[in-house]
């Protein structure tokens, strides 16, 4: 049933008295009460919390809520929210059927179209090597002056990189039917976090997300580990290229000692957690067992020239006959531009979280990472970061160990981890639902998948993630940017998510027309009263389609004030409204 | 978490020209203040790393005319000031500060971490503790925590969209949007628009709170912005663009609320490597706006200048000889400027390291004399009253101190 004030009102008595929990649960029967303020949630929460109170639970304890509030919280957490159709598709499915199927994303059939669209950015299917050959600076002979406008001309040349990143990630996130993986995406991005604004990782970043996040989000974390450890976007963004022991045949210029930043990291945000029981003392020999693990930008045949340089000092060829150095002491160039440089490499054996590593190569490296996937402390950090994005800003520590012992029990699988974490009683209780503030990533794509839009243009997208403080790629720190309310709900944020749900919500964000990639003004105003209101350069969003979308349910504040609205605006007032800035 | 606490920690202001003010922190507060009530600090970074031995020139060294045959400042044009160093032509407009002894220079100024990365060398600084990366929180809002009461959403005032790295942390920080965006219109100032949200936002749950906060903020701030086009409130009218409009806002600001304590301002464009000009050119051209923004601010302040200092840093130095593009590269030591009332001026202070080839940090850079963090600490020893106690949390780990650039 549609969203109508005039039949909403006058129906509310009797769908009271009706008592059936179906998908058109409307508005509350009564005003809600003052239950509010004893939870830290919102009033409708507050309500659908209470009212679950009084339906008996069935056999494995979960209250019985209407279908589509479940239907509703599954959709929130597993994808972006509902897109138009979502609903009813998850209702055919049944909820567990939903939630197996995302956790298999290579059985959801992806539609021609959408497959096409996500070909059409060429430059996400490069290599880094050829990423630096094709967009990076410019090449010049050694010891010759660099030509400023051939670097500025590379360096804009460059910007497609990150422009088709963004939109290929924008509108995977919002149009891609396997949405579990797109949040995992999101989530692995920051868990792993590099920061494209760092030297040359505004090449490297979108093949970074393609490379070493994509294929593994569902699969084991070990393969993700290794694969973030080993691509030139997280080497250069924590300094792991110029990790080198000092006094090895390698060791010259800037590779001139160890460099624990990498070391340090790995074991403080991507596994054992900072308080997951290692010492400096850990760090340290991580960096050594690390030394070594480098990059090569021009790839295989740029290694050798420069060996050959570097074997042949800087007149060569004028004195003597060039002179060829060995082939590289090394296990693989590989296609990413990643190689074991054995010349750097500490070759003493290491004492490691209580293990003797023996010095032999790069395999110290991958035994290394072996222990820290395996290590109990990493399924509690994984778990509770898991946790806290599919249940609760504060998990419950009981369901954070039953993860942390499926993670174990399944070598580190995600999968694994996920199902039972969707199967559990604390992530199906109805007092979780809604209970997480969205994020403004999550917010924005959330707004345009609810609308059903195919964004061609996702440069208003950008720019206000810009202005809400979470540029795609663009977090500068290493822990990645937070999914709690604590580090999103603030006044300014609250006040630029609302001008950003006027603008879609009334036609005014210009995301059907072809990418412009002009600079973003995405707030700037729609319906300003000083000065004639612009034309919606889209048709106004439907209001009852949208109400459709969400579930049709709208706490009574909620619905007062999107009826007391002007048509044009009552979209965007669904769009603002605190049930839709929570998931 | 009570909901006083809440408001507090959430206060942010923005882009959009949203700024969020605490109830009655604004002009109920616009009384002017004795001086020494209410110490400032104005922490201006240059990002991109500016020519330090273009801004504070060492024209008392041939050296220094040897290895940058094209981008010196020729000595006849240099403004000197003790003999041994020198102002290029661009910054003349300093010269009455510094013979009035408010302007005052450490040599040789800069970070103990070697990187020449702009994101490392930035983030360091910011964070205050060179060498580690999961610092999370930036020093100068560790600052704010160790400031006495009573904290005010307003005692830190952010000149950007976005609070950067060094303001990063649990105390609220206020946001000025810059240029004409401070003015520009959003889709919330429309009173329909605005009513409408008001009828979903009129709880006492948190999402209701922020609401109401940023709306009474926002109406706050137009009206301010209001006041500066129209009356000029006892000053000239805004410079038309760029830093020095920012910068009289900014100082106007200062004057009439005392509950600021600390301001940041964040300048791109240092990133010389190319062309970078002498006397005259391309840093000449970013080294003048900033100098105008300067005396903008100063002039906007009025006698808040006497209790304010004034910082001017940058991530780190570049390269003594010039590169084969007219430009310099990457370095190491810098300048620190340090203005304001309070400041011992008139004086070169730091260790000058000297430029032949073997005083040179790696054989091609200033060495660093002076970690930054000594100066800082030195301020915010003498002019914040902190403690040696909370200087520690500020810079952990860190106990050095000097030089003593203010009468203590």
């Amino acid at each position: 049933m549609a969203l109508n004030a005039a039949t909403q009102i006058s129906q509310r008595g009797t769908s009271d008295a009706g008592g059936q929990a179906t998908d058109a649960v409307l508005i509350a029967p009564r005003p809600p009460r003052q239950i509010a303020a004893r939870y830290d949630v919102s009033a409708w929460l507050a309500r659908y919390v209470y009212e679950g109170d009084r339906w008996p639970r069935n056999r494995r304890g979960h209250r019985a809520l209407p279908m589509s509030a479940e239907a509703i919280h599954v959709l929130n957490r597993l994808a972006f929210g509902p897109a138009p159709g979502d609903l009813s598709r998850v209702q055919q499915l049944s909820i567990d059927g939903y939630i197996r199927q995302q956790l298999r994303p290579q059985t959801i059939p992806v539609p021609q179209a959408f497959s096409e669209r996500v070909r059409s950015w060429p430059t996400l299917y490069l290599t880094p090597v050829e990423l630096f050959a094709q967009y990076g600076p410019p090449r010049k002979a050694p010891g010759a002056p660099k030509d400023p406008l051939a670097m500025k001309a590379a360096r804009q040349r460059a910007r497609v990189i990150m422009q088709e990143g963004v939109q290929a990630r924008l509108y995977r996130a919002i149009r891609g039917p396997r949405q579990l993986q797109e949040v995992m995406t999101d989530f692995w991005f920051n868990h792993f976090n590099v920061f494209a604004g760092k030297g040359l990782d505004y090449l490297w970043t979108v093949s970074y997300e393609q490379e070493a996040i994509r294929p593994h989000t569902l699969g084991r974390f070990r393969d993700l580990l290794g694969a973030t450890a080993k691509h030139p976007a997280m080497l250069f963004f924590l300094d792991n290229w110029l990790n080198t022991g000092p006094g090895t045949p390698g060791a010259r210029g800037r590779f001139d000692g160890l460099n624990e930043n990498y070391a340090r990291e790995v074991m403080e945000l991507h596994t054992l957690g900072v308080n997951g029981g290692y010492s400096q003392r850990d760090v340290t020999e991580l960096a050594r067992i690390f030394t070594g693990w480098g990059l090569v930008k021009r790839g295989a045949a740029g290694f050798q020239r420069r060996r050959t340089r570097r074997a042949n000092g800087p007149f060569f060829p004028f004195f003597r006959a060039p002179f060829t150095p060995p082939p590289p002491v090394t296990d693989e160039i590989s296609p990413t531009g990643f190689f074991f440089d054995a010349s750097r490499h500490d070759f003493g054996d290491k004492q490691f979280l209580g293990h003797t590593i023996g010095g032999r190569g790069i395999s110290e490296g991958e035994e290394a990472l072996d222990i820290l996937a395996r290590h109990p402390a990493t399924a509690r950090h994984l778990s509770f970061q898991l946790a806290q994005l599919f249940v609760a800003d504060q998990p419950p520590p009981a369901l954070v160990a039953r993860l942390a012992e499926s993670y174990q029990e399944s070598d580190g699988h995600i999968g694994t981890v996920l199902a039972t974490l969707f199967a559990s009683r604390e992530f199906r209780d109805p007092a979780c639902y809604g209970a997480k503030f969205k994020t403004p990533y999550q917010y924005v794509v959330s707004a345009v998948r609810a609308l059903g839009i195919d964004p061609r243009n996702v440069q208003p997208l950008a720019g206000t993630l810009f202005l809400l403080g979470m540029p795609l790629y663009g977090c500068p720190t290493p822990d990645g940017y937070k999914n709690t309310q604590e580090a999103w709900l603030t006044p300014d944020g609250l006040m630029r998510r609302l001008s950003f749900a006027t603008a879609l919500g009334t036609g005014h964000l210009p995301l059907d027309q072809a990418p412009g990639f002009t600079r973003p003004q995405p707030l700037k105003l729609a319906m300003a009263d000083s000065g004639p209101a612009r034309a919606p350069t889209m048709p106004a969003p439907d209001r009852d389609n949208l109400a459709r979308t969400l579930g049709n349910r709208f706490s009574h504040s909620t619905a007062q004030a999107v009826f007391a609205a002007p048509a044009q605006l009552q979209s965007a007032l669904i769009l603002g409204s605190p049930e839709f800035m929570r998931r | 978490m009570e909901r006083r606490e809440f408001l507090r920690n959430a206060l942010m202001l923005g882009a959009g020209g949203v700024l969020l003010l605490g109830p009655g922190a604004w002009a109920a507060r616009a009384a002017t203040s004795g001086a020494g009530q209410s110490p400032r600090l104005v922490v201006i970074f240059l990002r991109g790393a500016v020519d330090g031995l273009n801004v504070v020139v060492p024209h008392g060294e041939s050296i220094y005319y040897e290895l940058r045959p094209t981008i010196a400042v020729p000595a006849s044009q240099v403004l000197d000031l003790d003999g041994h160093f020198g102002l290029p032509p661009a910054l003349a407009g300093l010269m009455p500060l510094w013979r009035e002894r408010s302007l005052a220079f450490v040599e040789a100024c800069g970070s103990p971490d070697p990187t020449r990365s702009h994101f490392d060398a930035q983030d360091y600084m910011e964070t205050g503790t060179p060498g580690v990366k999961t610092t999370s929180t930036g020093w100068m809002n560790r600052v704010l925590t160790e400031l006495p009461a009573p904290h005010s959403p307003t005692q830190a005032l952010n000149l950007g969209p976005t609070p950067p790295r060094i303001l990063a942390g649990p105390q609220p920080v206020a946001n000025l949007a810059t240029g004409r965006a401070a003015a520009q219109p959003i889709a919330l100032d429309r009173p329909l628009v605005n009513s409408s949200f008001a009828r979903m936002y009129a709880g006492r749950d948190p999402l209701s709170a922020a609401f109401q906060e940023g709306v009474a903020a926002r109406r706050r701030l137009l009206a301010e912005l209001q006041q500066d086009m129209t009356v000029a409130a006892g000053g000239a009218p805004l410079p038309n663009q760029g830093f020095a409009q920012d910068a009289t806002r900014l100082g106007r600001l200062m004057r009439r609320d005392p509950s600021i304590r600390l301001a940041f301002v964040a300048l791109a464009g240092w990133d010389t490597h190319v062309n970078q000009g002498a006397a005259g050119g391309q840093l000449a051209n970013h080294l003048r706006p900033l100098s105008e923004g300067l005396l903008s601010l100063i002039g906007a302040m009025g006698s808040t200048y006497h209790e304010t200092v004034i910082v001017v840093i940058s991530e780190f130095g570049r390269t003594v000889h010039e590169n084969g593009n007219g430009g310099t590269d990457h370095g190491h030591a810098n300048v620190m400027w340090v203005m304001g009332g309070p400041v011992r001026g008139g004086k070169v202070y730091g260790t000058w390291p000297g430029l032949a080839p073997e005083q040179l940090y790696q054989g091609r850079d200033l060495a660093v004399t002076t970690d930054f963090r000594a100066p800082l600490s030195s301020i915010l020893s003498t002019h914040l009253k902190l403690s040696d106690h909370a200087l520690g949390q500020i810079f952990p780990a860190y106990r050095g101190r000097g030089p003593q650039l203010l009468a203590a």
